[in-house]
């Protein structure tokens, strides 16, 4: 999981020109997860390992190990929800959308 | 440096540029008076003249969007519109800018609907002009194909990669045949050349994004960054005048002026008024009237103090105004060749806006304006800051 960096931002004559970003994968340094409303809490016991949340997310926030989910990646979900709603597992789903206490 | 002179109307020369560029991808959508630049470059691409992918779409909206997603990919692009079509790219126009995209774009003034109007007028290019793209104009159709020619190598240069818009009259130039001269096959590719993309979507190896979102912690540099680019195109663009001259024996200045050295009042125009006003200035002279002309060739960057400098020996100024900005103080050139003049001289300047929706500017309206000069000349002050120049009173 990335950590959020904190840097001295670069001046006019330093950014890239256009908003183009050639840094490949760059997000995985930034925390773009603080908007969410409602986190996904995942469930070891009930998961079936059927991978269809991680097809699923639009944003790589299922984080798997050695092709299992191991778990969810909260500094870059955004909380659509795909996730828990995709899972097929009755009766009780192995993700659940709570809401996020602040 | 090997020509040949043929009589061609405004678009036929830009369509004449075009293939010979020969742009990777363009995207266009027909609209009057462009429609013809656009038939006889596609004849071009049909009869096998060139390999340009033409991209047929349903509107300008999605012409410029095909340009922008071409030209984020690393293609050479190139598009053209009139009027409403510009209208209807316009969210996309700045999008092209922003991304930093050298697309090129001839475009056919025509006046802004309403009431709906197909002839010539300023007033779509009035529309982009804070839009960061650089901005030339043309005064007859051999301009029409010399800035044409040199806009892509200004758009593509890689401290500068603004997009770039060349502006011809519609109807007056683009329909009216001219004799002109075309240059050598072989000299202008070489002298266009080919385009290098700094940044492009299409390398696997270097993968970038374009579009990302900007926020308050980077947009204001990155339009910080347009701003020096267009700062810095005004060297550039007379760099490759000069390299152009080469080619065409002449070298294009960012404003020209015309018997304007020794003038006591002048007029400052854009576009195929500054070819009617020279027969004026002649007929003047001869009547022993110092009259002068002045040419906004490069409108986009601004040259102030280039203006400011031509400008500082004359008794009276008018600055002419196919466009209005309906703002109660004058017309878009008017305004910025007083704010250019601001603090440098004390010259009375004076606005005509004329020629809306096609409206004629002969020889009679410009002779107005050179006697109205005259007269302000002599008391030093003038009757009306803007005038209608034409309109049924």
């Amino acid at each position: 999981m990335a950590k959020t960096e904190k840097v001295k931002l670069p001046s006019w004559k330093e950014v890239v020109i256009g908003g183009i970003n050639p840094d490949a994968g760059s997000a995985a340094k930034y925390n773009s997860g603080t908007w969410r409303t409602f986190k996904p809490v995942w469930s070891d016991e009930r998961c079936i390992q059927c991978n269809l949340c991680w097809i699923h997310c639009p944003d790589s926030s299922i984080m798997i190990k050695d092709g299992k989910v191991c778990g969810m990646d909260l500094v870059h979900c955004k909380g659509c929800g795909i996730c828990a709603s995709i899972c097929p597992v009755k009766p009780k789903k192995a993700i659940e959308m709570v809401k996020e206490e602040k | 440096m090997s020509k040949k002179l043929l009589a061609l109307t405004g678009n036929d020369a830009a369509a004449y540029a075009m293939k010979q560029i020969n742009p990777d991808v363009v995207a266009a959508y027909p609209i009057t008076p462009q429609t013809s630049l656009m038939e006889k470059f596609a004849q071009f691409v049909a009869d096998g003249e060139l390999d340009t992918e033409i991209v047929l779409v349903e509107s300008e909206h999605s012409a410029m969007s095909a340009c922008v997603g071409a030209s984020s990919a690393g293609a050479r692009v190139m598009t053209a519109t009139s009027s409403q079509g510009l209208a209807l790219m316009w969210e996309i126009v700045y999008i092209a800018s922003s991304y930093r995209l050298p697309i090129v774009m001839p475009l056919v003034n025509r006046a802004l609907s309403g009431p709906i109007n197909i002839h010539c007028d300023h007033s779509d290019a009035m529309g982009i002009r804070d839009s960061g793209w650089i901005q030339l104009w043309a005064e007859n159709a051999q301009e029409v194909y010399d800035n044409l020619l040199q806009a892509i190598r200004i758009a593509e240069n890689s401290d500068i990669l603004l997009p770039v818009v060349v502006n011809y009259d519609g109807f007056i130039i683009s329909h009216a045949i001219e004799n002109m001269y075309l240059y050598d096959d072989a000299e202008v590719k070489k002298f266009v050349g080919e385009y290098k993309p700094k940044y492009t979507l299409l390398d696997p190896k270097k993968p970038t994004t374009f579009g990302g979102f900007d926020l308050p912690d980077y947009y204001f540099e990155h339009r910080r960054q347009m701003a020096d680019a267009m700062t810095k195109s005004a060297k550039v663009i007379a760099d490759v005048a000069k390299e152009f001259s080469k080619i065409c024996g002449r070298e294009y200045k960012s404003i020209e002026g015309y018997k304007l050295e020794d003038a006591e009042v002048a007029i400052v125009a854009l576009g195929s008024t500054v070819g009617t006003a020279r027969a004026v200035v002649d007929d003047l002279r001869e009547k022993g009237i110092k009259a002068g002309l002045l040419k906004i060739r490069m409108f986009r960057p601004f040259p102030e103090n280039e203006i400011a400098d031509a400008l500082k020996h004359l008794k009276a100024i008018a600055v002419l105004d196919r466009a209005d900005a309906l703002n109660a103080v004058g017309g878009p050139l008017f305004d910025e060749i007083r704010a250019a003049l601001y603090k440098k001289s004390t010259i009375p300047v004076v606005n005509y806006v004329y020629g809306l929706g096609g409206r004629d500017m002969g020889l009679l309206e410009i002779n107005k304006v050179y006697s109205d000069l005259a007269e302000i000349a002599k008391t030093g002050r003038a009757k009306d800051l803007v005038t209608y120049l034409g309109v049924r009173d």
